[in-house]
């Protein structure tokens, strides 16, 4: 822009502004004051989910000082308006049920019924055992295999689970993290046995250690060792598997920790800064990986604010892989994300309710440009999800992708004042947070000294105070509650002799596999991993395809890597 | 004797809070473990990942009035019986007040409340009902045994 251009612009503002807060003035004076006279507001204050005052309405004067670059179009950076310029007039946002549980033929059996009901993507679901990893035989998994997610332990495991499922044809996304680059190995070894392209397979692994630390608690090494193996993953599928995240940085987690919107994507930032400092710092540029960075969020109640945030953290990552990493490559500066509606916010009482408070939150997402949505089940306060629930879901979203036409117009709420001026105050709040973050010295000390951790017990103790006090409504629990009998609902029920079926088939395995070839693997990962500089992951597909189970794998770097703790902070 | 029950029972409720098993969904535990020291309580929070051993020494080491357990894993038909039967094998099931909180379907509460824990909270649970709940159960018990 010119100079007398830009001075144009800004005369033009502050003309918009001055005429617009005379008549915001004129209306607060006459219509608002009488009609405050004869009633007055319901409260004292208007407050968003994070706590952040929110006016009585907005108005051009809020967005006047917004450069029109900032908004921009769709698909141009910095991608407020969405990553894609056709968004979901090109292809609908992946349908992604997260499900597992059992064995990995229970499992399958879950994923094939969900294909069926037009699901366009999978993801898995691990039980605790694997997420930790430990094998299902170990004294530590007792109860927990199979409960909270599918058991995975060998090789085998992974092929029976997508027994039958074309992987070049669907997306995979495995929810895990401290022994994701075990299960990763083991995606790429089943791969190869079936003969497919490793450029053609999409999907994810979690593999987002940093939030671990800070709000889900899914650990196994100190940070140290565990940022390289996140870069090792990282490193190695970039040039080898072109359409694949090798990690999905995730706020959910910290919101389910009981965090604001603000400190999700506020410390989601945090972590992902952290991420690529650590992969540039290899030597490799940025944009041959960071183009394959995505990430997931929750959707909350908070309507507005929600898609507020979203709008913010695309163009917040944006500016900062641009200018402080200096991407060249737009793929690199748009933020790709998955949306999964918030569990925390479903209720035991009333449990109907609950398809209600999903729905609403997935067209917040959807309006908010996701690309990918779970959307949770109405039994999710009781027990893992059922198959009707599932169904009624997925339901949900399709109602919303096929019924409602909110998937013609991209970013339909851009432009509008609240949202606008809701964007801007957010990204504002995650800077401000991002500053704290660096005076500490950064993510990591920043997670040494419990500053996260202790970020969000505060907000969550605050949020079940004002649920305790009803401040904060919650139907069926804190107002309209239904006396008398509870509506019954019909829960998932684990097959109890899943977990004796699976540790017989691990230790079947264990026994006629050869063991001399699972050493020598052993020793050799172990031998690379006392190299910082060498990449973990061919030596970990060799182990896995020697049949060494994830245990195995585990204990083997743990002698060197140690085992982590945490301090507790309440 | 007598007179150092009464100083023990004049004095603040103790209770230990404990993560059992794998899972690290600390939200709730923290909440309640906060509620429970804001009203005056002490409290000893065992952190994440702790074993039914690991749960009944502490316990029996910090003298505690109240064990919390939580858990979100789906593992609690598994690790409350062991916990149970290792308070029973110690001889000291009856010492302790024992309360568990996570997600859990209502026959499998009804279960638990069954095998003599005292109280399951859920995720709607207020935290200061925590606190009244703990108070009510302490002064039902009396005095310690």
């Amino acid at each position: 822009m010119s100079e007398s251009t830009q001075a144009l612009t800004r005369l033009i503002e502050e003309t918009v502004r001055e005429h617009v807060e005379a008549e915001l003035t004129a209306w607060e004076e006459q219509e608002l004051a009488a009609s405050l006279a004869r009633r007055g507001e319901s409260r004292e204050q208007y407050l968003s989910g994070s706590r952040r005052p929110v006016k009585r309405v907005y108005t051009a004067a809020d967005v006047a000082d917004i450069p029109y670059e900032e908004i921009g179009l769709p698909g141009q950076y910095p991608f407020t308006r969405g990553p894609y310029p056709t968004m979901y007039r090109a292809r609908p946002w992946t349908m992604r049920q997260i499900a597992g549980f059992g064995t990995p033929d229970e499992t399958n059996e879950r994923f094939q019924y969900l294909i069926a009901q037009g699901q366009t993507g999978l993801s898995v679901d691990f039980d605790m055992p694997t997420l930790m990893g430990f094998d299902s035989d170990d004294p530590k998994s007792v109860g927990e295999v199979g409960r909270e997610g599918v058991a995975i332990d060998v090789l085998e495991d992974m092929d029976r689970l997508f027994a039958g499922i074309d992987l070049e044809q669907i997306s995979v996304s495995m929810t895990i993290n401290p022994s994701a680059w075990i299960l990763l190995a083991m995606y790429i070894a089943v791969a190869e046995q079936r003969g497919l392209d490793l450029n053609k397979l999409s999907g994810t692994i979690q593999n987002d250690i940093l939030k671990e630390y800070i709000a889900q608690k899914e650990w196994i090494y100190p940070p140290e060792p565990s940022m390289r193996i996140v870069r090792d993953t990282i490193t190695y599928t970039a040039g080898r598997m072109a359409r694949y995240n090798p990690i999905n940085i995730s706020g959910y987690h910290i919101s389910e920790a009981g965090s604001s919107a603000i400190q999700e994507a506020a410390f989601t930032i945090a972590t992902t800064r952290e991420y690529v400092r650590r992969v540039t710092a290899t030597g490799l540029d940025v944009d041959a990986f960071a183009p394959r960075l995505s990430f997931f969020f929750v959707c909350q109640a908070d309507f507005f604010e929600e898609v507020a945030k979203f709008r913010a953290l695309r163009r917040c990552y944006a500016r900062m892989m641009k200018e402080e990493f200096g991407a060249r490559n737009p793929e690199s500066m748009r933020m790709r994300f998955h949306t999964q509606t918030a569990a925390a916010t479903l209720t035991k009482p009333q449990p109907l309710n609950n398809i209600v408070r999903t729905a609403i939150q997935a067209l917040a997402a959807v309006l908010g440009g996701t690309q990918s949505l779970h959307t949770n089940g109405l039994d999710e306060a009781y027990a893992i999800p059922s198959e009707l629930a599932m169904k009624v879901a997925l339901r949900t979203q399709q109602i919303i992708a096929e019924e409602t036409n909110v998937t013609q117009v991209i970013d339909p709420l851009g432009g509008s004042y609240y949202v606008e001026a809701l964007t801007r105050d957010f990204e504002q709040a995650i800077n401000d947070y991002l500053d704290k973050i660096e005076e500490i010295g950064g993510t990591l000390p920043a997670i040494e000294q419990n500053y996260f951790q202790r970020e969000i017990a505060d907000f969550a103790y605050e949020f079940a105070q004002r649920k305790a006090s009803a401040e904060r409504t919650v139907v069926g629990v804190n107002r309209f509650v239904d006396q008398g009998e509870e509506q019954e609902i019909e829960v998932h029920r684990i097959d109890p002799t899943s977990e004796r079926r699976k540790i017989e088939r691990l230790k079947e395995i264990k026994r006629t596999r050869d063991d001399a070839r699972v050493t020598a693997a052993l020793e050799e990962l172990a031998r690379v991993a006392s190299d910082p500089d060498a990449n973990l992951m061919p030596a970990t597909i060799e182990a896995v395809r020697a049949h060494a189970s994830m245990g195995e794998i585990v204990t083997t770097l743990e002698q060197l890597f140690g085992r982590y703790t945490e301090t507790p902070v309440f | 004797m007598r007179e150092q029950l009464t100083a023990v029972e004049a004095g603040p409720i103790r209770v230990l809070m404990a993560k059992a098993g794998l899972d690290g969904h600390d939200r709730g535990v923290k909440v309640v473990a906060r509620a429970l020291r804001d009203a005056g309580m002490e409290v000893v929070y065992t952190g994440l990942h702790r074993t039914p051993q690991e749960i009944v020494a502490t316990a029996i080491q910090e003298d505690v009035d109240v064990v919390g357990i939580s858990l979100l894993s789906g593992a609690h038909m598994t690790l409350f019986p062991q916990v149970i039967d290792l308070l029973k094998e110690a001889g000291v099931f009856e010492r302790f007040i024992l309360i568990g909180g996570g997600v859990m379907p209502d026959e499998d509460v009804d279960a638990l409340l069954a095998m003599g824990v005292a109280a399951i909270l859920g995720q709607d649970t207020p935290p200061d009902d925590a606190a009244v709940l703990v108070r009510g159960l302490v002064a039902k018990r009396g005095a310690r045994v």
